[in-house]
């Protein structure tokens, strides 16, 4: 039987779609810690591909790599809940303030570390940076094709891949050689749910820093229970070039952000009279909701 | 000094709309920074693009015609793009924020090892000095674009790396020719020698585009309509309206079951759902069944004769008031205070 090592890349992300009065802070920066982080919803399609791929070839293994802060071990957690075989929590502060590039030459480095790999599914976009960028610039650092706006994997064979593709006017079926890149749609089927066993089994699945801060003896449970182990990977884990990581390695500088969010729903109650429908365009205008 | 160039996608012989505004804006800046406008066009039976494309003010359009190079496809496209812009060494590139834009831009960014910006709703060339550094940039691209769910606006930078790329969707530039008779020249590629032949390992087996698409889902701006918009006439204002701003026009049920509108457009629990940055209601009561298909958007307006009608509880500017007098308004303000 044909078994796929399929690595699914998935990122948390500040529930944006979510947004209250108090999201913002006064200079206008995310307060993050009133809006919960949560499984970027399209890596939540691109795991379900894989695991529709895992149920036609149980012997496949899918692992979930994801870069972030020591929380970001939820993600983890989150995929082992409904079927995934493990997970690698990429985190240290080198990575902080990375750009699509810096993001992706790190999570590009980790993958090469990984073994042989049939394939990477990654969500289309993440609902925070918004920038689609990741999936194709990893795909471009590993040297492999990228698949981009996968509706659907109709069939995979030895060395292919046959997907459905939604594009923004149309779609395409296109036939692709492994190894190769896939970034998935949320227009495709939602993720299957939590499976009640694997919660019971998996919730107590940990990073080493996890155990640490509840005080566990993490040898004992690891070798009792391997599958519980969550792998960290640091920046010394893996090859890098000092160079290309991080705020240094990122040739995108932000410069400026600006809140958009009104505060509150108060709303402006205006009359049709001339100036006050004027003073309306000028205000979004300035705030670029238009124009 | 080196250029602006843009990424043209062709769709039968066609240049995309999106492209055609990114020459537009590509000119702008062009002009700002004192250079050329260069345009790349791959594809297959390109003998007349040059005439579609030079007119917006091309000082060179690079063409790569070959059979294989249609359909768009990610490896060869990516092959030429990235080996010109080592020999053409451009400041700035623009690619549409499309499938295929956000497709080819990423990978050749990575490939340059040179900074892109997602989907920027407004180009403009600005300076930057770093403190840190205690160095003066002049003329560096400010790339404008609304991230985490269109709550916030980021202006970003490429300081050191170049090309400045960025991404734009469709409908967000205007397009305007510069002159019909402008004098660019075209040089043809000699394609082989961009790609090779382990670039085309997809094979496309079906493939349906549809021509001319309602994407009231993909726009950043929606202007719906209801019950009360009364008249197809004032409907035709809706139009405008979208038409000036970049937007789509939307609908309720209501105004779709009394002909107004269009099935496609209807927004809502039986109908689509969209998260525009600006969603403009006019004469929409707010039911619940229509809410749960846009109180997602960033930014609500609400024009409705009734002050208490329901949506004006989610909307961030009440504009009490009939549509048919509200709307012109809006047209004539937006107008005199853009630029
Ligand atoms: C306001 C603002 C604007 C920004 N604009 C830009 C910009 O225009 N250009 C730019 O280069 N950077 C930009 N960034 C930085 C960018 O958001 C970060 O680099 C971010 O970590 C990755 O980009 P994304 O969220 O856009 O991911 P996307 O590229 O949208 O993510 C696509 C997919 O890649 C995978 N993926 C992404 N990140 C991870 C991760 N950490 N771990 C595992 N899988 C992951 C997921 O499968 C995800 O679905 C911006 C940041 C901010 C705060
Ligand atoms: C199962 C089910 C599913 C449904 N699904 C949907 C759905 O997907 N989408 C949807 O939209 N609805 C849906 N509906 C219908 C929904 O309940 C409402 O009936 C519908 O949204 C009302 O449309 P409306 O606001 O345009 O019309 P109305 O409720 O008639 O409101 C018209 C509004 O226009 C204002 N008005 C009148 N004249 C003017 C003027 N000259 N200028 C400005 N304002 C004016 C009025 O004050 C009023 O507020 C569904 C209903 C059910 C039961």
């Amino acid at each position: 039987m044909k078994a796929y090592n399929i690595i699914v890349l998935a990122k948390q992300v500040p529930d944006t779609r979510n947004v209250g009065k108090d999201a913002m802070k006064a200079d206008g920066t995310i307060n993050r810690a009133v809006l919960p982080a949560i499984f970027n919803p399209e890596d939540l399609n691109a795991l379900e591909q894989a695991l529709r791929i895992k149920d036609q070839f149980p012997e496949s293994k899918i692992n979930i790599l994801t870069m972030g802060p020591g929380r970001a071990a939820d993600i983890i957690r989150e995929g082992l809940y409904r079927g995934a075989d493990g997970g690698i929590l990429l985190t240290d502060r080198a990575f902080a303030g990375s750009d699509t590039l810096a993001t992706s030459y790190a999570i590009g480095q980790a993958l090469k570390k990984m073994g042989k790999i049939d394939m990477i599914i990654a969500g289309r976009q993440a609902i925070d940076g918004d920038t689609a960028q990741v999936g194709p610039q990893v795909a471009e650092k590993l040297g492999m094709l990228q698949i981009t706006y996968v509706e659907e994997v109709l069939e995979v064979t030895d060395k292919t891949v046959t997907v459905k593709r939604r594009l923004e006017n149309g779609v395409e079926t296109a036939k692709c050689p492994m190894p190769l890149v896939m970034t998935v749609n949320g227009s495709a089927p939602d993720c299957r749910a939590r499976n009640a066993k694997r919660i019971m089994k998996f919730k107590k699945a940990r990073t080493v820093t996890e155990l640490q801060k509840e005080n566990e003896d993490y040898t004992a449970l690891y070798n009792e229970h391997p599958d519980l182990m969550i792998q960290e990977w640091t920046v010394n884990d893996i090859e890098t070039d000092a160079s290309q990581l991080g705020l240094t390695g990122s040739p995108t500088k932000v410069k400026t952000v600006e809140n958009v969010v009104l505060q509150a729903k108060d709303s402006k109650i205006i009359s049709a009279a001339d100036d006050e429908i004027e003073a309306m365009m000028v205000e979004l205008i300035k705030s670029h909701t238009i124009g | 000094m080196s250029s602006v160039f843009v990424y043209c996608e062709i769709e039968d012989g066609q240049v995309a709309d999106v492209s055609q505004e990114l020459l537009t804006k590509g000119r702008t800046l062009a002009n700002e920074l004192k250079c050329k406008l260069e345009a790349i066009a791959i594809g297959s039976k390109l003998d007349k693009v040059g005439d579609q494309i030079i007119p917006y003010g091309v000082d060179t359009l690079y063409i790569a015609d070959d059979e294989r190079l249609f359909p768009y496809q990610t490896l060869p496209h990516t092959s030429i793009v990235v080996n010109l812009f080592k020999e053409q060494k451009p400041q700035i590139a623009l690619m549409g924020a499309s499938s295929i834009g956000r497709d080819l831009g990423p990978r050749v960014s990575s490939a340059l090892h040179s900074g892109l910006t997602a989907d920027c709703t407004s180009l403009v060339i600005g300076d930057h000095y770093d403190k840190k550094q205690d160095k003066n940039y002049e003329n560096l691209l400010y790339q404008i674009r609304p991230a985490f769910g269109g709550n916030i606006i980021a202006t970003i930078i490429n300081p050191d790396c170049r090309p400045q790329m960025a991404t734009v969707r469709e409908g967000v530039m205007k397009k305007e020719i510069l002159d019909p008779k402008y004098k660019g020249k075209v040089v043809k590629l000699d394609v082989a020698k961009y790609v090779s032949d382990e670039d085309f390992v997809v094979e496309i087996i079906e493939r349906h585009m549809e021509k001319s698409k309602v994407n009231v889902k993909g726009a950043p701006i929606v202007v719906a309509g209801g019950y009360g918009v009364g008249s197809k006439e004032n409907f035709k204002l809706l139009y405008d309206l979208a038409e000036v701003l970049g937007g789509e026009v939307g609908a309720s049920r209501a105004a779709v079951d009394s002909g107004l509108a269009g099935h496609e457009r209807q927004i809502g629990q039986t109908g689509i759902t969209v998260r525009p940055k600006l969603y403009i209601a006019c004469g929409i009561s707010g039911q619940i069944q229509h809410r749960a298909g846009m109180e997602e958007s960033a930014q609500i307006i609400a024009i409705n004769t009734d002050p208490e009608a329901p949506i004006n509880s989610i909307a961030d500017y009440v504009i009490t008031g009939d549509v048919a007098e509200v709307i012109p308004k809006m047209i004539k303000y937006y107008k005199k205070n853009s630029k």
